[in-house]
């Protein structure tokens, strides 16, 4: 028997209160059906003996006390899934948003999905090579990784991100690879951009998009990543493929999130955000990794835009304890014209260690990308010595630190937006940047190796001869 | 009987029964969730709900389980993996596949599991709390003492003979003179009530981790707590990692707080393969490994630590120095706030309820040296990551666990970004047990050990002063002497605070390498003086690259054979040598 519940008791926001409600479940769905015969779905977030909160979803412009109908449906928030999922479009409720009409789906799940059991998930260890020099030398990507892009407001992220879709090639065996891209609160614009992105290369009939527009509800902008991980799941874990999930502007998700728990009268934590964003954000971050008893992946790239590119802002900061690692870039470097502008030394990639090296890349890839951040690091210190004493002062020493420095950033981090770099070239670029060092500088990389990649850079065809790379 | 009223998250209220008292464990709803009671008022029960309460619906019944929240503690913990109610994760996935579904009741221990007993107390004998009565093998690396429970004490009325049992068996009868009670191999323990013991003994014996800034520098003693706060990139899960596989405790207890899944997917997997640099077995013989990844349920990461409390403090009853490192207490401190924010409770600091500091005192005073009940001495040593936000120490979660703790191992941004590892600063850390383990340090290492640790002290407490010059300035204007107070911190930071935990043999460094690595270093310092009293600059030193050599000497000589430090002497002595006989 399904019963009807007519009129609402309160409107506050995303949310609305029933009263005289009996027998529903927490989490369960329900559908709206306002006196225009408009229908909107909903989802309990809050029972109070027969007191019920429900948040809906396309937001309550337009709903009155006295008019809407409710019918709760009896089950959680599933979606139905399909592989026909590839090359469509969706909405963030995961409704098809392209005109090409319903699914014929193989199941349906529940969007908040489960937690991998920390026994059954594979340690990620091979390595997805972008073809970008600053990610695959220094911060290498793994399958199976969750890897976030910090970025700013008006930075060449969404750039960047496109690049690493169009050329990120699985290293080793190859599977069947997909991308599902999420947007939460972006504007049509970066949706267009990433959709014609899609197309030139190629991969439209590789990719589901999950679209949540900046002037689309918030409910839904909360709901959207899930239903993407629910894709990607699906797609990776039962099917096989390698899924990488491109999640932006996770910064627009979290607002989403503070907006609903405000509306929600809880007590705010830091900067107004609701105490458990942590858990929140885990709960869709910690959904990428690989399974034994699967040969799919999913990895995860979230891009988020820092907020007065401040790096210890709640946002970020939550996200890079729970990612295994994180991209920065730098509005200096974007400043300077450099793209990609990669801020090498707040980047990091905690699942390289494991998945580089003899036998997954090449045997000096670890040493090296070391090297290269000390080196880089004591470029820092010098150009702040410089800044006070003037760079005629500096040593001997001090000024190739600076000469370094300019060169890593020219010809190391930055890369043309087509530029697809080998992960030979990529390291061997480094090697050739560490001859304008001396050789006592390089405590970061054991004798026998210097020996070994050193002399062949120093007479291999350098760029300091004149030949360039442009 | 109680029954669901409301609903709100992991927080459930119940009205409408008397059978359940505060702490209680309770079984919510028809699909069994397991919960804690955490408050009563009339006849609304407050519960806190350690699974996801999606489906859940008013009017479902709640089971009382008649007692306070409590684990199973036997045979069959060490080298498993459990979850933060002790359920073992490797029969979850048995039960349900890769991904945890709720409202699987399992066993901690495996009841079928039969183990060969030795039984060591005999019909007559009268034991009291903590006695051992029996003993197996429960790991290649642990022998398992099955104690009499620390509340009966009694005459054996009956034993069954050495042989094959299961925790289940009856191993014993104890008339304890209120009734014969069975002992069997395992015992429960509520998990937020620390285990008792005959008293404390002074701390006084270091846990060596064979990492050298905290051997030397800040040293942690055995029964001992330390915080491990620093942003996140700066390597406090790695050091967490470094901690479990090379210190000298007899049993690590690894509790994955709120942190990611593939880290204990991966210490799963090193463990098992990693030997013990002093027994030759696998680590993971020695370690009990809890998990609450962040996607878990919150309320069981608020149980988590205690959960992993009361395994090592069962341990240590047997007389084990355990080990206990908790990665990350932020994440528990927030599970903390989180609840208490669902149950209305009045916010006190950055929305952590006032109770915070004493919860994490009572955390960590249950880390102590003692003599059990059962006349041994055992041990359980704290180490919790801080994960603060922002990397900003003046949180509350820091700033509480600093006065708790004695030692602190602060992470620094800028180190980790120069990857300098482990990035531990030296000027912003501090152990104040550093004293009272001198005299274990001039017994067992020799008495140079804390002589030349407070030379590489006052060195780098130097360099740092100078460097604040040198930043303005530049090197080169300083004199002689202090460019050498540099040139030897270079050595000190490089050759002999970073270490590499990738390295075969710079992962662990026993003391004795640790001392000759110092005396070396500052060998190398005094000769260099030599030079700078007879006005020699210490360019010309450099040009040598004497230095260089020094700072590779940690991959240079092997763990087992000192004797190449020889050469490195002999090194500095030509080097100083050639360069007097030019002046």
């Amino acid at each position: 028997m399904q019963m009807e519940y007519v009129g609402l008791s309160s409107i506050n926001g995303p949310l609305v209160a029933l009263d005289g409600v009996k027998g529903v479940a927490y989490d369960e769905m329900c559908e709206f059906t306002l006196p225009s015969g408009e229908r909107r779905t909903g989802r309990v977030t809050m029972i109070d003996g027969e007191r019920v909160v429900v948040q809906v979803f396309e937001g309550t412009k337009g709903m009155a006390s006295a008019g809407p109908r409710t019918r709760f449906l009896g089950s959680p928030m599933t979606l139905p899934l399909s592989t026909e999922m590839l090359g469509r479009v969706f909405d963030g409720a995961g409704r098809p948003a392209d005109g090409l009409g319903a699914l014929y789906p193989d199941e349906s799940r529940d969007i908040n999905g489960s937690a991998i059991n920390p026994v059954s998930r594979a340690y990620p260890r091979s390595c997805i090579t972008t073809g970008i020099s600053a990610i695959d030398g220094m911060a290498t990507l793994i399958r199976g990784q969750k890897l976030p892009i910090f970025s700013g407001s008006g930075m060449k992220h969404n750039e960047l991100a496109a690049q690493i879709v169009r050329q990120a090639k699985l290293s080793g065996e190859d599977g069947q690879f997909a991308i599902v891209f999420c947007a939460m609160g972006v504007k049509n614009d970066t949706a267009d951009f990433f959709r014609k992105s899609f197309e030139e290369s190629g991969a439209l009939m590789r990719v589901t998009m999950f679209l949540n527009l900046a002037s689309d509800p918030i409910i839904e902008r909360i709901l959207c990543p899930r239903c993407a991980l629910t894709a990607a799941e699906y797609l990776a874990f039962k099917h096989g493929y390698h899924v990488l999930v491109i999640m932006t502007d996770m910064t627009s998700y979290c607002e989403a999130v503070r907006e609903l728990s405000s509306s929600r009268g809880e007590i705010p934590s830091r900067k107004g955000f609701p105490s458990y964003l942590y858990s929140d954000l885990a709960s869709l971050y910690e959904r990428a990794g690989m399974i034994h008893e699967s040969t799919g992946s999913v990895t995860q790239v979230p891009i988020l835009t820092m907020p007065n590119d401040d790096i210890t802002h709640p946002i970020p900061d939550l996200t890079g304890y729970i990612t295994e690692g994180q991209i920065v870039l730098a509005r200096e470097l974007d400043g300077k014209g450099i793209y990609p502008p990669i801020s090498v030394l707040p980047s990091l990639s905690r699942l390289m260690k494991d998945g580089v090296g003899e036998g997954f890349t090449r045997e000096d890839h670890s040493p090296l990308s070391n090297q290269l951040f000390a080196a880089y690091s004591k470029t820092q210190e010098a150009r702040s010595l410089a800044s006070v004493i003037g760079e005629d002062e500096l040593s001997d020493t001090d000024k190739a630190y600076i000469e370094f420095g300019n060169e890593f950033e020219r010809r190391f981090v930055a890369q043309q937006y087509d530029e697809d770099r080998s992960l030979e070239q990529t390291l061997d670029l480094g090697w050739r940047l560490l001859t304008l060092l001396p050789k006592s500088e390089l405590d970061r990389i054991d004798t026998a190796m210097l020996d070994k990649y050193l002399p062949r850079a120093q007479t291999g065809s350098s760029f300091l001869s004149g030949e360039g790379d442009n | 009987m109680y029954t669901v009223y409301s609903i709100n998250g992991p927080v459930v209220r119940a009205r409408g029964g008397t059978d359940l008292g505060a702490m209680d464990m309770v079984y919510v709803g028809s699909m069994r969730l397991i919960g804690e009671v955490v408050s009563i008022e009339g006849d609304e029960a407050t519960i806190q709900v350690y699974e996801e309460t999606s489906g859940l619906r008013p009017g479902e019944p709640v089971e009382s389980t008649g007692g306070a929240m409590a684990i199973t503690l036997g045979p069959g913990l060490i080298g498993n993996i459990f979850d933060g109610i002790a359920r073992p994760l490797r029969a979850l996935e048995k039960a349900s596949g890769s991904f945890i579904v709720r409202g699987i009741n399992v066993g901690s221990l495996d009841e079928e599991k039969k183990w060969d007993v030795t039984v060591t107390a005999s019909v007559g004998d009268v034991l009291e709390p903590g006695a051992i009565f029996a003993t197996l093998t429960e790991s290649e690396m642990i022998e398992h003492r099955c104690m009499v429970p620390p509340e009966l004490s009694g005459t054996v009325v009956s034993a069954v003979p050495d042989g094959s049992y299961t925790i289940a068996d009856t191993i014993l009868e104890l008339d304890t003179g209120r009734g014969v009670v069975p002992l069997k191999l395992a015992q429960r323990w509520p998990i937020r009530r620390s285990r008792p013991f005959t008293e404390r003994l002074p701390i006084d014996r270091p846990l060596i981790t064979g990492q050298r800034i905290m051997d030397t520098l800040f040293p942690l003693a055995k029964g001992g707590c330390a915080a491990l706060p620093g942003p996140f990139g700066a390597g406090k899960t790695v050091n967490q990692h470094q901690l479990a596989k090379w210190s000298d405790a007899d049993i690590i207890v690894y509790l994955g707080c709120g942190e990611r899944g593939n880290e204990m997917t991966q210490v799963l997997e090193e463990f098992s393969e990693l030997e013990d640099p002093r027994s030759g077995k696998p680590i993971l013989s020695r370690t009990v490994l809890i998990a609450n990844t962040s996607n878990m349920p919150v309320a069981a990461r608020e149980a988590s630590i205690y959960t992993g409390m009361t395994i090592a403090e069962y341990y240590r009853d047997m007389g084990y120095h355990v080990a206990i490192m908790a990665d990350s207490t932020s994440r528990w401190a927030e599970a903390l706030r989180e609840i208490s924010g669902r149950l209305e409770e009045i916010p006190a600091e950055e929305g952590f309820p006032a109770y915070l500091p004493s919860r994490l005192a009572e955390f960590y005073e249950r880390a102590g040296y003692v003599r059990t009940l059962g006349g041994g001495e055992g041990s359980v040593t704290v180490i919790g990551a801080v994960s603060p936000q922002g990397g900003d120490f003046s949180e509350p979660v820091t700033q509480n666990t600093k006065r708790f703790v004695r030692c602190f191992w602060a992470l620094d941004r800028e180190l980790a970004y120069a990857r300098h590892f482990p990035a531990i600063n030296w000027m912003t850390s501090y152990s104040e047990y550093a004293e009272e383990l001198d005299g274990w340090y001039d017994g067992h290492v020799g008495p140079d050990f804390v002589k030349c640790r407070r030379r590489i002290q006052a060195l780098m407490q130097e360099e740092s002063s100078l460097m604040e010059i040198v930043k303005l300035i530049g090197s080169d204007i300083l004199p002689e002497d202090q460019k050498l107070v540099i040139e030897t911190a270079r050595i000190v930071r490089s050759g002999f605070l970073q270490q590499n935990s990738f390295h075969a043999v710079d992962t662990y460094v026993p003391l004795e390498k640790q001392l000759k690595m110092m005396q070396t270093i500052l060998y190398f310092y005094d000769r260099a003086g030599e030079l700078v009293s007879r006005s020699i600059p210490i360019s010309r030193l450099r040009e040598t690259n004497v230095s260089e050599s020094l700072i590779r000497m940690k991959y240079g000589v092997p763990n087992d054979d000192l004797s190449a430090f020889d050469d490195y002497r002999e090194l500095i002595d030509r080097a100083v040598e050639s360069i007097t006989s030019e002046y």
